[in-house]
């Protein structure tokens, strides 16, 4: 016999618990890229994902991590939907990931750039943003490079510790 | 599930497709996507436009890529892989959604791996080969403020899955653009030798505006950054002499073929692949 379940918080719970393949310490929940979690009429686990970067190469092992989570955990109709539409931002990463990202060494992001309706605007003298070094807590901190291993991080140095240290960036 | 068991995990999620990992086939970018076309938006005319912005994407993307282990720093090459990627991821995106919606059910891999050079409907700015620094930099700064223009416009699309692709790649775009644009400056502001090499990235680089601004109505905002940057840079604005034909229209460079004949040798050599 084969019990179906239908506890959709269960599945919600199942689904919040996988890690982000690019960064483990942080779960898809942490992340913001896990949107929803339902369960439709025939007790069909739905799980909606949205991609962080256009070009992300995670998403499939994503939906599959999930997908394998949750039936791992006894549901066997399980359905993994992209959602694209909003675009995935940094400011939903919740402050629980913030947390992580920082007592790992990674400075979380601080808030997205929201632009008005219209043309966006190059400012070519760009606002000098201040990093706090996750390490030591200086603010004496300086940008290395905007791309790093991964779209969704830059490389920073702290002037006070030395130390290199990468950041999530905003978008 | 481990991280040592990603395999496993690709290969569990897909029972009902071997073809996990062979280029990019093993996934649908759009999977679970509504694929619907809404009423009132000619489903020609959406695919073919999918695969016009989808193939400058992909050929800036494997332009892009080309500099891997050739540029001047190692934070610049990584820099302009990364814009590569997220150009890359666009285009797959935009491939899927052509596919879904010009009846061929056409994968992502059909349209990059398996169209001839005179299939593609890329500007043919975006062909052209990379050049030295100055000339890749400018090139990404003019088709990046094209781009992200027209992805404005595009966010209000009436097709929903076109103006979400466009939306998202509107924040990607801008900071490619930042990118390029910082760097036109500083390279136009630096040395005699730097500020002669982007002059001349900017005279190359005029003939093929015109065909940029026929295909989409961006020409005023693309015009203010140039001056914006030119002006910042110290450097003339590029002079306006449009070349005969458009890469829409399928007019090619002797540039496109020997790009594609290098990205889709394997794919070609063998068809329906995996490892
Ligand atoms: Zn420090």
């Amino acid at each position: 016999m084969v019990t179906v379940l239908t506890d959709v918080r269960h599945a919600r719970h199942i689904a919040e618990q996988v890690p982000d393949p690019e960064l483990p310490m942080l779960t898809l929940a942490d992340l913001g890229v896990l949107r929803a979690v339902e369960m439709t009429g025939d007790g069909t686990v739905v799980a909606s994902l949205t991609p962080t970067y256009s070009g992300c190469p995670a998403m499939a092992e994503m939906r599959a991590d999930v997908a394998a989570r949750l039936r791992d955990a006894g549901y066997t109709r399980v359905e993994i939907r992209t959602v694209l539409d909003p675009p995935w931002t940094s400011d939903w990463i919740t402050p629980e990931g913030r947390r992580k990202l920082a007592e790992h060494g990674i400075a979380p992001p601080g808030a997205a750039p929201h632009h008005a309706a219209g043309p966006v605007p190059l400012v070519l003298s760009p606002v000098r943003r201040t990093v706090a070094c996750p390490r030591c807590g200086s603010a004496d901190t300086e940008e290395t490079s905007r791309f790093a291993a991964t779209s969704c991080k830059a490389l920073w140095r702290c002037l006070a510790c030395r130390e290199p240290f990468e950041y999530v960036k905003e978008i | 599930m481990s991280d040592d068991h990603v395999y496993m995990t690709l290969a569990e999620g897909h029972e009902d497709d071997s073809r996990w990992a062979y280029g990019t086939g093993f996934e649908d970018p759009l999977h679970g996507v509504d694929t619907t076309v809404p009423e009132g938006v000619d489903a020609g005319r959406l695919a073919a436009d999918c695969v016009a912005l989808a193939d400058d994407a992909l050929v800036s993307a494997q332009r892009l890529a080309e500099w891997t282990t050739r540029a001047p720093e190692l934070e610049e090459e990584v820099a302009l892989a990364n814009i590569g990627l997220d150009l890359l991821g666009q285009a797959r995106l935009l491939y899927a959604r052509a596919g879904q919606v010009d009846g061929t059910g056409r994968d992502e891999d059909a349209y990059a791996y398996f169209r001839d050079a005179e299939d593609f409907r890329n500007v043919r700015l975006a062909e052209l080969p990379c050049g030295d620094f100055a000339f890749s930099i400018v090139r990404l700064l003019v088709l990046s403020s094209w781009r992200l223009a027209h992805f404005e416009q595009l966010s209000a699309h009436p097709d929903p899955v076109l103006a979400a692709i466009a939306a998202k790649g509107v924040k990607e775009l801008t900071y490619h653009r930042q990118y390029a644009a910082e760097w036109a400056v500083r390279l136009g502001d630096g040395t005699e030798e730097s500020r002669r090499r982007t002059r001349t990235a900017m005279e190359q680089v005029a003939p093929y505006l015109g065909e940029l601004f026929t295909a989409y109505d961006v020409r005023g905002e693309v015009v203010a950054v140039l001056r914006q940057v030119t002006e910042a840079a110290g450097l003339p604005m590029p002079v306006y002499r449009p070349l005969p034909g458009a890469g829409r229209a399928g007019e090619r460079t002797e540039h496109l073929a020997p790009l594609l004949a290098e990205l889709q040798s394997v794919a070609r050599a063998h068809p329906g692949a995996t490892w």
